[in-house]
């Protein structure tokens, strides 16, 4: 395969070159952009979905990330958002996306439930840059489960080391504590929203 | 003759010119994102989706481009399709896309891929830019995920995401950490050189 001596170099050819290609690129690119528009909008709409699922169950009957809202903390300086999980148009429970700046590897997200008692149901982490088996193991079951039915903002919910009752995940206490700090930022958006007295 | 012309250079890049084990190529997203056999897998993929299009692309265009322009002509075409390809994992595999982060839009300054539009695509005809897309592509993807299992194994106790040794495993945290990734990738290599006969 000989290349072509004749080719010619010439700016003009290099202009017309460059401009096809970019607009039959530019062209493409469009088409697939307006074929993948709904389906990726779809998809972000199921994962949203899914993780509000994962931490207030699947007793509702509407869609909590259509039925959703933000609200700030009770200091008024953040805005969180919240989702409200309705059954025969009672409220059920409620998901609420949050999260901290404490922790090791930057800012981490979560989101966690709470029942109508303001008391966790369970969380699940959104977006963590945590060591990977260390602090990473915040995600897991055994340092999770011990959430679950505690109320946030009492001196037991804190982490052994700090005088409360939740067993950190050892040598992760950053992450640990993070984890803490972004569900009790939650709770004061949750107690904001039930003071709005939209709650029944 | 031509079969086996053809069949070198499907496996030219399995192989002998195993673009990560052998010309040390796409060292970023190598090292990056190894740290589980399935992301290294669809890394793999997606890079060598890539690269078969841009090949077959690059081929096709090679008598219109002309030389002084060629790189930026491979560029937006490498780019369009990586941005097709990123289109296409947010609509259809979330959680992948979601796993890979940073590194899709980076396979457009991955060096194989420049690479092999430079050293063969603007060389050889369409069939022959695929078959090598191809085999690049297989190589690439199987030392991502070799390399993936490897440290997802010494590194997490699992393979797939499925715990090998039970439920509380005993491992070799180093391993998920970017210094495992180069310990791990050089004794690959030195098993690969030993594979290859390279003395």
């Amino acid at each position: 395969m000989v290349k072509q001596k004749t080719r010619q170099d010439s700016l003009i050819r290099m202009v017309i070159a460059l401009t096809l290609i970019t607009s039959i690129s530019a062209l493409i690119l469009s088409w697939v952009h307006e074929q993948t528009k709904v389906p990726i909008e779809q998809a972000q709409n199921n994962e949203e979905l899914k993780a509000i699922e994962a931490v207030i169950g699947n007793d509702f009957d509407n869609n909590p990330y259509q039925d959703r809202m933000k609200i700030s903390t009770s200091h008024g300086k953040d805005k969180l958002d919240l989702y409200i999980g309705r059954k025969d148009n009672k409220i059920k429970a409620i998901a609420i996306k949050t999260y901290s700046n404490q922790a090791f590897g930057g800012r981490l997200e979560l989101i966690v439930g709470f029942n109508i008692l303001g008391q966790i149901k369970t969380y699940k982490i959104l977006k963590s840059n945590e060591t990977p088996g260390l602090g990473s193991k915040v995600s897991e079951e055994k340092f999770k489960s011990q959430f679950s039915g505690l109320r946030p903002r009492t001196s037991s919910f804190r982490l052994t080391k700090d005088g409360g009752d939740i067993d950190g995940v050892t040598a992760a206490t950053i992450s640990s504590r993070a984890v803490i700090d972004a569900i009790n930022r939650a709770y004061k958006a949750y107690q904001r929203f039930r003071s709005g007295g939209k709650y029944e | 003759m031509n079969k086996k012309v053809s069949l070198d250079n499907l496996t030219r890049g399995i192989f002998r010119e195993n673009p990560t084990l052998v010309m040390l190529l796409g060292m970023c997203p190598t090292l990056g994102v190894s740290t589980s056999a399935e992301n290294g897998f669809g890394m793999g993929m997606a890079t060598m989706f890539v690269l078969i299009l841009s090949n077959a692309m690059i081929s096709m265009f090679k008598n219109f481009i002309p030389d002084r322009v060629r790189i930026p002509c491979y560029i937006v075409i490498i780019a369009s399709f990586v941005t097709v390809i990123e289109m296409l994992m947010a609509a259809w595999l979330p959680t992948l896309y979601t796993a890979l982060g940073i590194y899709i839009p980076l396979i457009v300054v991955n060096c194989i891929i420049l690479g092999r539009a430079e050293a063969f695509a603007s060389k050889n005809n369409v069939w022959q830019s695929v078959l090598d897309g191809i085999g690049m592509g297989i190589g690439f993807t199987m030392s991502l995920t070799v390399l993936g299992a490897i440290r997802e194994i010494l590194g997490a106790g699992s393979i797939f995401g499925y715990p090998l040794f039970g439920t509380a495993p005993k491992s070799l945290l180093l391993f998920i950490m970017p210094p495992g990734a180069f310990i791990a990738l050089a004794f690959m290599i030195i098993g690969f050189n030993k594979l290859r006969g390279v003395k």
